[in-house]
């Protein structure tokens, strides 16, 4: 344990009310603390600079999946264990449940939740580039209101959220439009379970008349940020799949993605792999 | 003697403590007035400390601080030499170096005091890589950085070149691997003047931790007392770093006038203690075009850090086993331990063997490759038989049966038909199968005259209540020991294993077993355990008060009677090296181990081309191992040894920043979970060893040196990638692939 | 000199009895386990999340206890390995670790006994995949896994006769 724990705040505010209200009085000294799968490894580290945090675990508000005929909406307390278990999200968001099974162990998925995923900003979350690809929307609340946002955006530098210290994310809004098209998702990690990733793939297309009438691409672990690759769907759009034209959607690749040399892998290995399931996915969707 | 237990799984000693979580490691252990110590570290690989700062906002006045002007004794922690300091004192040698010691009742301001201890050094060239210590970039250690050096020869290998109509190099490469026991280091310690240092700690070697106090307080045996804690897994990282860590607990201890406990945290541990040595091997190989061995060059060399600790042991194992176990007329092997700035490097499980075997093994199948032989052909011609001899000059007296042992694995492991197969089905697959072996020794006990410099004791006591007690410094870790021990016993003397009581190896009380460490625990202290036993019975017998065909009862009796007769009843029993074992030590020459075990590993890998991933889909372990004591305990330290073998294929990769593990944590070191591990199918053969308790050799470190290069075996035999270090990561095998089809 | 450390008062249940610590908030429900309720059998592996040596049952679910701040403990039912067996008799999980070799150092074991109890009380019978997968967070050194997957086997065999 290398941090100093008496200097740690943890409060529990009663309701939400109360949280946003104690977080307006003091921009930018509160913090959420949800699942603490990602801030209780800092702080053993001794890397948890922050010393303020609002217990968001029991708020109400922020548990529990809803469906509605548009949407299914995700609490930002939703474990990845929630995730799971959840029969709608298996037949229309299968990405996620992957994804969610993919996080860590049992023990893992059980505490970590979908809002600290988002706002821990790791470029290695499993959850992010499937919520990329279903172009997931964000609710945000604060004492001030509410307001929705594209997660895609949200991110926009590494570890930088378009978040005010004033807000929390609330919800997370799944549009139910995907489910009929080939979803493709497979995180490639440091071992078979428990593993953090060295890239992440996510994809989804629609073909119509043997051309790829639209798609969706996102990787992790390859930039500071988890991408939607824009460039690579463009040049796929319209498109029949052939040998060439993933030859060059994996160039495209090469110029949109920025894989660096870390203690757990290689610039060139993440490229090399992330083109690779490029061509995995495209064979996908062709079959 | 009839064997009741003996080859029966009976049940784990301790094992209701552990799976009820009743038993209790160091950690769990408080004492009255018990502060906490923590370690302070160089920040640097190499130079001169200039000063020590102390950061103002810490209350000082309420910390102990030991630096190296508070060792009473030497400031040294002994092992073959004396150049390693307990706390560096003016100079740092490699990063994590402990330089002093902080204690405090309070653990987060102890941690806190920690961070607010800035070691400023003047920095001085380091080395940190084999390549450098050899060409001597820097002297760092000695005169010429090298630890230790070994030159072994059979026949005339300069000669033997004209006899070769093929002639194979290679050069191979093995990394660091970090024990990673899932219980951190820890020690508990009380020193005084007046009472002597107690330290009870998790460690393998009580009186190795024991001999080091004596030094580093400058106080007499008997005032220096060393308990061994329930101990959560060793592999040999907890046979020599334990006395630092205990050094370091006592010195807290005796400067505060309170029990001190030191515990390590993952990343502590993972950064700052030992690992195995790095290796690189170059082969040079001349065979005939029947496949005939004719010549093998050798030239095997390991970095140990910047301590010379055990290194040269090391050295000696893996020289040993360099060439294997095959009958080649003609070898040099010359091999050397040298220094790099990097923490000393030292026992894992193996000891050098798991380093030269993997060149040797990966080596021989691109032997075969060139000559036009199989794999299995290749050493088939040339795998060594009873009265041949090894290349240390040792002649092989026992039975050997490689080919039987190689038959039987290819079949279990459904090695032809799966050839067939894969190649069949490889064709148009971008996962590729293969499947791979290695065939290999592993000697038992310590090398050469080790033994015999040893001197190891057993004991075995009768109380009057009929009880047995075994006392042995051979300690518990999980492989078993105090089980076989107490099957051992039971056995030599008649009576329940429930009757067995194994002390806790405690100083004050056993005797020196020697270290648990080299595969020696079971064949040389059972043994002794098994001799004492049996004097007992003896004894009784020989005083009447028992008779052949007795019953509990009686021998509770019997036992009773004895020691009101005769005060006690006991036997302490020496080990005595057998006369027809020599070991020229100059020359390295001769019988360096008493008994080997003998295997053939199988290993069947997919290889996904895209991730360049592999998986171990099965893997067929068969050895000769004397006699197998405990079945369930037996195979599950072929299990655990095949698992950590699967690591060091495949997985765990240090990555080194300026001689620091940059991945110390255990998201970044990876070991294998439950799902990367296959079912691992293990089969015995049991050929007695006249010497070994109940015929038992022994067999803790031999799936270490088979499963490596099985594995790479296998991937090379999947691919066409020419795998010739591990870990084989898969952003290496990615480099190779890419070559391949290039 | 900092401000006097805040400790706050947590009410939970630990193996089915109230229990009420006196905690600094983010004090790990790990250490407040092992030294305030003198319940050692959790055990510190790697401080990280990593290993599931401290693995517990929090409101019926498998955690890191490493990784849990003593706050969130508020309200909670605990079951750490000590309140595994009762008051006369071993549960089957742990009579299978003991015949099939399960254990060896025994370090993992108060976690991996756990996370398999966790996994038999929600799926009786398990596949090898299903049990590879739930105890993919608990590490082991010592056994390769091969005997823990035996002792899941077992267990299973013996809760079916108990039943």
């Amino acid at each position: 344990m290398r941090s100093f724990i008496p200097d740690y705040f943890l409060e529990t505010p009663r309701n939400l009310a109360d949280a946003l209200e104690q977080m307006a009085k003091a921009p930018g000294m509160w913090k959420p603390f949800a699942g603490g799968t990602d801030l209780m490894v800092l702080l053993e580290a001794g890397k948890l600079h922050h010393r303020h945090f609002l217990n968001v675990s029991k708020l109400a508000e922020l548990h529990g999946i809803s469906v509605s005929p548009e949407y299914v909406s995700l609490g930002a307390m939703t474990t990845y264990s929630d995730v799971r278990r959840n029969e709608v999200l298996a037949l229309e968001f299968p990405m996620l449940c992957r994804a969610a099974a993919e996080t860590g162990s049992v023990a893992t998925q059980n505490r970590g939740t979908l809002g600290g995923n988002i706002a821990n900003a790791s470029p290695a979350a499993d959850s992010p580039p499937a919520l990329l690809v279903y172009d997931a929307e964000l609710e945000l609340v604060s004492a001030k209101g509410t307001r929705r946002a594209a997660f895609h955006g949200f991110w926009h530098g590494y570890k930088k959220l378009a978040l005010r210290e004033d807000e929390l994310i609330a919800r997370i809004h799944l549009p139910r439009r995907l489910h009929t098209w080939t979803e493709f998702y497979r995180k490639v990690g440091t071992r078979r379970a428990q593993a953090i990733s060295k890239v992440c793939f996510a994809g989804a297309g629609m073909l119509e008349a043997g051309r790829i009438a639209d798609v969706r691409i996102s990787v992790g672990s390859v930039a500071p940020i988890v991408l939607r690759c824009a460039e690579t769907e463009q040049l796929l759009r319209g498109e029949r799949i052939a040998p060439e034209l993933i030859r060059a959607a994996q160039a495209t690749l090469a110029r949109e993605i920025a894989p660096i040399d870390d203690i757990r892998s290689t610039a060139h290995y993440r490229l090399r792999v992330a083109q690779n399931l490029l061509a995995e996915f495209c064979e996908s969707l062709a079959a | 003697m009839e064997n009741r237990h003996i080859g029966r799984s009976v049940p784990r000693k301790e094992g209701r403590e552990k799976v009820t979580g009743a038993a209790r490691y160091v950690d769990d252990l408080t004492f009255p007035g018990m502060i906490h110590g923590v370690t302070v570290r160089s920040p640097v690989a190499r130079g001169k400390v200039r000063e020590i700062h102390y950061a103002k906002h810490i209350p000082w006045r309420e910390f102990t601080i030991v630096t190296a002007k508070d060792i009473p004794g030497s400031n040294c922690v002994p092992f073959l030499i004396e150049d390693q300091p307990c706390l560096a004192d003016g100079f740092v040698n490699h990063p994590e170096e402990p330089v002093l010691l902080l204690a405090h009742p309070d653990q987060y301001w102890l941690e806190e005091a920690r961070r607010a201890v800035h070691i400023e050094v003047d920095p001085l060239p380091a080395v940190f890589s084999i390549e450098d210590s050899l060409t001597q970039k820097q002297v760092i250690w000695g005169d010429d950085n090298l630890f230790k050096a070994y030159t072994v020869e059979k026949g005339d290998i300069e000669s033997a070149w004209s006899a070769a109509d093929f002639i194979v190099e290679g050069e191979y490469a093995t990394g660091a691997q970090e024990q990673l026991y899932i219980e951190p280091q820890g020690m508990i310690a009380l020193a005084s003047p007046a009472g002597g240092v107690t330290v009870w700690g998790s460690l393998q070697c009580p009186h190795y931790v024991h001999k080091a106090l004596v030094r580093i307080f400058g106080l007499s045996k008997d005032q220096i007392r060393v308990v061994q804690t329930e101990t959560g897994g060793g592999f040999g990282g907890k046979e020599d770093y334990p006395s630092m860590i205990a050094g370091h607990a006592a010195l807290l201890a005796w400067k505060s006038g309170k029990p001190v406990k030191i515990v390590y945290d993952r990343a502590e541990d993972m950064v700052a203690t030992t690992k195995r040595h790095p290796s690189r091997t170059r082969h040079r190989t001349g065979v005939t075009r029947e496949g005939k061995l004719v010549a093998m060059e050798i030239d095997f060399t390991l970095d140990g850090g910047a301590y010379e600790t055990l290194s040269p042991v090391v050295l000696s194992r893996g020289t040993i086993h360099a060439a294997g176990p095959y009958s080649c007329p003609n070898i040099r092997i010359r091999s050397r331990a040298v220094a790099t700035n990097l923490p000393p490097h030292g026992a894992f499980r193996g000891f050098g063997a798991p380093q030269s075997v993997f060149a040797l093994e990966r080596h021989l199948d691109r032997v075969a490759a060139a000559v036009g032989l199989s794999p299995e052909e290749m050493r088939r011609r040339n795998f060594i038989h009873q009265g041949e001899t090894l290349a240390i000059g040792q002649v092989i007296h026992e039975k050997v049966e490689m080919e039987k042992l190689l038959d039987r694995a290819l079949v279990l492991s459904g090695y032809h038909e799966k050839r067939r197969r894969f190649a069949e089905d490889n064709r148009n697959n971008l996962t590729k199968r293969g499947i791979g072996f290695a065939s290999f020794l592993h000697g038992a006990g310590f090398t050469g005259s080790g033994e015999e410099y040893l001197a190891s004791e057993a004991l075995v006591a009768a109380t009057r209540e009929g009880k047995v007690q075994v006392l042995a410094g051979s300690t518990e870790m999980g492989q078993g020991t105090n089980t076989v021990f107490a099957q051992i016993a039971a056995d030599a003397l008649g009576i329940d294993c429930e009757q067995i009581e194994i002390l806790q190896p405690d100083t004050s009380l056993v005797p020196n077993s020697g270290p648990t460490v080299a595969s020696r625990t079971t064949m040389i202290v059972g043994k002794l355990v098994e001799t004492s036993a049996l004097n007992l019975k003896k004894a009784l017998f020989e005083s009447r008060l028992l008779k052949a065909g007795f019953n509990a009862a009686e021998f509770h009796d019997a036992c009773a009677q004895f020691i009101h007769k005769f005060g006690e009843l006991r036997s302490l029993v020496k080990y005595h090296h057998p006369a027809d074992l020599h070991w020229d030590e100059a020359r390295y020459q001769g019988d360096a181990y008493g008994a080997y075990a003998w295997a053939v590993y199988v290993a069947e890998v997919s290889v996904d081309l895209r991730i360049a991933e592999v998986h171990v889909e099965d893997f067929v372990a068969v050895q000769e191992v004397g006699k197998v004591i405990n079945p369930v305990l037996a195979a599950g330290q072929i299990e655990g040894g095949v698992a950590q073998g699967l690591g060091y294929a495949l997985y765990e990769n240090v990555v080194w920043q300026e001689g620091r593990m940059a991945n110390g944590q255990m998201a970044n070191y990876i070991m294998p979970s439950a799902m990367d591990v296959p079912k691992i199918r293990v089969y015995f053969e049991e050929i007695p060893y006249a010497r070994g308790p109940a015929g038992a050799k022994g067999i803790g470190e031999l799936p270490l040196d088979g499963t490596a290069p099985a594995i790479a075996n296998a991937i090379a035999h999947a691919t066409g990638a020419d795998v010739c270090e591990i870990p084989m990561t898969p952003e290496k095998l990615m480099d190779l692939l890419e070559r391949v089809h290039a | 000199m900092p401000d006097p450390p805040r400790k706050v008062r947590v009410q939970c249940e630990v193996n089915a009895k109230p229990a009420t610590f006196e905690v600094y908030p983010m004090e790990r429900l790990l250490d407040v386990l092992r030294e305030q309720a003198g319940l050692t059998g959790t055990k510190e592996g790697c401080g990280e999340g990593e290993c599931g040596a401290c693995s517990v049952e929090m409101d019926g679910a498998l955690v890191n206890s490493c990784l849990i701040p003593a706050v969130q403990a508020e309200g909670a039912h605990i079951r750490t390995i000590e309140g595994v067996a009762n008051a006369t008799q071993l549960n089957a999980v742990q009579q299978a670790f003991l015949a099939q070799g399960g254990a060896q150092c025994g370090i993992c074991t108060p976690g991996m006994i756990l996370a398999a109890l966790n996994l038999l009380t929600r799926n009786s019978q398990p596949s090898e995949n299903d049990v590879r997968e739930w105890l993919a967070g608990n590490l082991c050194r010592c056994t390769g896994y091969t005997k823990i997957f035996a002792s899941v086997v077992e267990a299973c065999r013996l809760m079916r006769l108990e039943r």
